[in-house]
């Protein structure tokens, strides 16, 4: 276990951004989002979660993939560059990584999807745990241990000092580049940490969120059940829930008019909206009762059914603090849980 | 006007109605008045057919300023449509302002199908107040501008 | 509360309505979601308290196209929405039966998280027949206090009135709310350097994340496709990083509802970024009042609209405004 004061944190990054682009949550116009260090950016650790998840890092919201242009009678096409430079995501949590992992099931099974995978072989994630989870919080309900995030380097923030802990050889390799900055420590602090945010875990409202009922098998039953057509009613069909989701990862592909060209780019698509997954006969899911129901079924029963069991959700809670209409998916898995007792 | 290389040469976006300032353009070109080449007019049945979104678009593609001319208030060819564009143009303006779009990108003109001379003097001073402006940088797309 | 749902529940038995639209407690403290209540007992739920924000009166474009008549619940702000739908059309006078409901101003949760409170496990205070002047909030942290004002949302501070325009009966009592001036932001605004009017915006936009939530959820954002959704125009671009699309949905999104917005302030309280989305709409109804006198969207259902409506001495677009 290494350390560094927290007030040598900005030395730190400063540091990691010499060679490597650096992401952390950064404060804009009053919200947290993760972004790219600069000297005069007001990073904010201290947040529990930024507005949208740093999935944005390896899954971009908006990316080119290539791009053509007419000059005269010729057409060139340019494909976009894959990411070939090291950077670093730092402040990442434990929910967060998982849901990386999610994504990574779905991007780097065959076919590999090779702008995902580009960025992950040079994406080094530094986690830090979490000290103060809130009330939306559930990631315990899906296996996650938030005071020991798994990834590349495992950070503590105790006190006003960070505990750096190398988990895997490109966190190494990143330890080793910063090596002046850190000094040797012994893991009590964090130990006693731990042990403080485990029993506010336990408190919780949402940590114990039962999944019984819910895997790949079930697909006949949760599909045709009449809850949906109750659960759906307020949502307002609008892509919040999706946007801020670590998890979900559908996207369109589309064509830019630049005027002497098209650029070829890919953007997220939200299941909630109308045109999702538009084809020439029309849409595979006309209502917004069957597009709500598919959100919660693709999270809790088509993706472990495909994944040996792996939910695709991660209990981040974004969707809970964030929802409109305050709909989310611990509101659906408490109405089928409530359903089930009645009968 | 002298071609100079360096020069910046804006791209200005004329939408004129077809029943006046059209044949105002018409009558300048027979009139053999002239404007800059940088006008390119885009010809619509009448200046309330011009929605915000035509002026923001041109502005996206890569558009310096924007004109919108019509028929004199009072002379519209559908009686009434210039006085609602009057008052579209007049909110949109204002709004573009508010979002520290420089004032005179965009412009309104009434320009009947006789005024020749007033359609092309109109352009001279648009096109001279869009050079004095430089090139439109807080309303384009950047993946037009290559 | 419990006058609502027993008046709701005498509504249902004598079969003036078919169904209530609501409010229906949530899992929390803060989360009610809107809802339809069918019968007595689906009403053990029913919930109207200061975190019932969401405005009802868009959904009642849905509810106008069922059987029977709906028992819906508004707001005073809401009834000015509901007042604008019925001036287009949109919805159905003779399906809706109106219970306007007090309201002494509706808090919002990310103002009260703003002020430091985390990890919220009961909050009281926030209760219709409270005094509303402090909510205490039991928190895993230890418990809070806040004010009730400073966690209201921005639309109360500005309040346009606690009286209902269209209802068919009142039940409850309001509070004034008001401490703040509507325009003063706006103002604050058109006083900036075209430089700084631009960096603002900029900064603010570059967090819209296109989710929509604010169109969605607008009362006044009525049509059945939107512009936005159409793939038969590249405007549909959904999201995207360059700045320009934002800025091209927001001015575009309020414009659409120019002269029709009541200023009813969703749009800002569902906006998952915080963007003040609620400046546009108001330099409209600002630009509008200044122009062509004095006009509130949703008032009056005869009123012309500023934008349907003209006059032959209207000002010049070009005009330098003074």
């Amino acid at each position: 276990m290494l350390k560094i004061a927290k007030t040598d944190l900005p030395a730190l990054f400063q540091k990691i951004a010499e060679t490597k682009d650096l992401y952390l949550p950064i404060r804009v116009a009053d919200q947290v989002n993760f972004g790219v260090y600069t000297q005069d950016a007001d990073v904010s650790l201290e947040t529990l979660k930024t507005v949208k998840s740093p999935k944005d890092a390896f899954f971009p919201q908006s990316e080119t993939l290539y791009t053509c242009n007419k000059t005269e009678n010729k057409i060139s096409i340019t494909p976009e560059e894959l990411q070939n430079k090291e950077f670093v995501v730092f402040g990442i949590k434990g929910c967060d990584v998982k849901g990386i992992e999610v994504l990574d099931k779905v991007f780097l099974s065959e076919p590999v999807d090779t702008f995902y995978k580009a960025r992950r072989d040079h994406g080094i994630l530094v986690a830090l745990a979490c000290n103060e989870p809130e009330e939306s919080c559930f990631c315990k309900a899906f296996g996650i241990d938030c005071t020991d995030p798994k990834a590349d380097v495992a950070t503590w923030l105790v006190e006003d000092v960070l505990y750096w802990n190398p988990l895997t050889e490109k966190g190494s390799a990143l330890t080793d580049a910063v090596k002046d900055l850190l000094s040797d420590a012994d893991d009590s602090k964090v130990k006693e940490q731990q042990e403080k945010t485990k029993a506010i875990v336990e408190k919780l409202p949402y940590m114990n969120l039962s999944l019984e009922g819910w895997n790949g098998d079930v697909l006949t039953e949760k599909f045709d059940s009449p809850l949906w057509e109750e659960l759906y009613q307020p949502c307002l069909a609008c892509g919040t829930c999706t946007f801020v989701c670590p998890t979900c990862q559908c996207y369109d592909i589309k064509d830019y008019n630049t005027g002497n060209g098209v650029q070829r780019y890919r953007c997220w698509d939200s299941c909630m909206y109308s045109d999702f997954t538009m084809m020439a006969h029309g849409n595979n899911r006309n209502s917004q009762m069957q597009r709500f129901r598919q959100r919660f079924m693709h999270k809790l029963v088509y993706f472990p059914a495909n994944n040996n069991g792996m939910y695709s959700c991660v209990g981040c809670g974004r969707c809970v603090e964030k929802c409109p209409a305050s709909l989310n998916i611990v509101k659906v898995v408490k109405a089928f849980q409530k359903e089930g007792g009645d009968k | 006007m002298p071609l100079n290389e360096n020069e910046f040469r804006p791209k200005i976006v004329a939408f004129c109605c077809n029943w006046c300032s059209y044949a105002g353009a018409d009558l300048a070109g027979s009139s053999r008045l002239s404007y800059p080449a940088d006008v390119k007019i885009i010809k619509v049945p009448c200046s309330c057919r011009v929605n915000p979104m035509f002026i923001l678009r041109a502005f996206e593609k890569g558009a310096d300023g924007v004109i919108l001319c019509g028929c004199h208030p009072g002379d519209c060819h559908y009686s009434t449509g210039n006085y609602y564009a009057r008052r579209r143009m007049t909110l949109l303006f204002s709004m573009l302002d508010y979002l520290g779009i420089e004032k005179g990108r965009t412009r309104v003109e009434w320009v009947s199908a006789a005024e020749g001379v007033k359609f092309s003097q109109t352009m001279n001073e648009f096109v001279e107040k869009i050079r004095s402006l430089g090139e439109n940088v807080r309303l384009g797309d950047l993946r037009c501008k290559n | 509360m419990q006058e609502l749902v027993n008046r709701a529940k005498e509504l249902l038995a004598n079969g003036t309505v078919q169904r209530v639209l609501g409010w229906k407690a949530g899992d929390m403290a803060y989360n009610p979601e809107p809802s339809y209540f069918e019968t007595e007992a689906d009403l053990s739920d029913f919930v109207y308290d200061a975190f019932c924000g969401a405005n009802l009166s868009k959904y009642m474009i849905e509810a106008s196209k069922k059987e029977g008549k709906t028992l819906v619940f508004l707001k005073p702000c809401d009834s000015y929405s509901f007042n604008q739908l019925l001036k287009e059309h949109r919805v159905d006078r003779e399906k809706a039966y109106i219970i306007g409901v007090g309201c002494k101003g509706k808090l919002d949760i990310e103002t009260i998280r703003k002020q430091g409170v985390k990890g919220i496990e009961e909050i009281s205070g926030a209760s219709m027949d409270d005094a509303c002047d402090t909510l205490k909030i039991k928190t895993i942290y230890g418990d809070k206090e806040v004010s009730y004002q400073s966690a209201m949302l921005e639309r109360c501070h500005v309040c346009k009135g606690k009286d209902h325009v269209v209802y068919d009966e009142v039940i409850g009592e309001s509070r004034d709310t008001v401490d703040g001036e509507r325009f003063s932001e706006v103002q604050r605004i058109e006083s900036m350097t075209p430089e700084e009017k631009f960096l603002f915006f900029q900064k603010e936009l570059s967090k819209c994340i296109r989710c929509n939530a604010c169109r969605n959820v607008c009362p006044a954002c009525s049509c059945r496709k939107c512009v936005f959704d159409s793939n038969k125009f590249d405007s549909a671009q959904k999201a995207n990083v360059d700045s320009f699309e934002e800025k091209m949905f927001h001015i575009i999104r309020a414009f659409h509802v120019a002269g029709r917005c009541t200023d009813c302030g969703e749009c800002s309280r569902v906006c998952p970024q915080g963007i003040p989305l609620h400046l546009f709409n108001r330099k409209f109804i600002k630009d509008i009042n200044e122009f062509y006198g004095d006009y509130t969207a949703g008032e009056d259902i005869d009123a012309e609209a500023p934008l349907t409506h003209f006059e032959f001495t209207d000002r010049e677009p070009n005009e330098e405004r003074g």
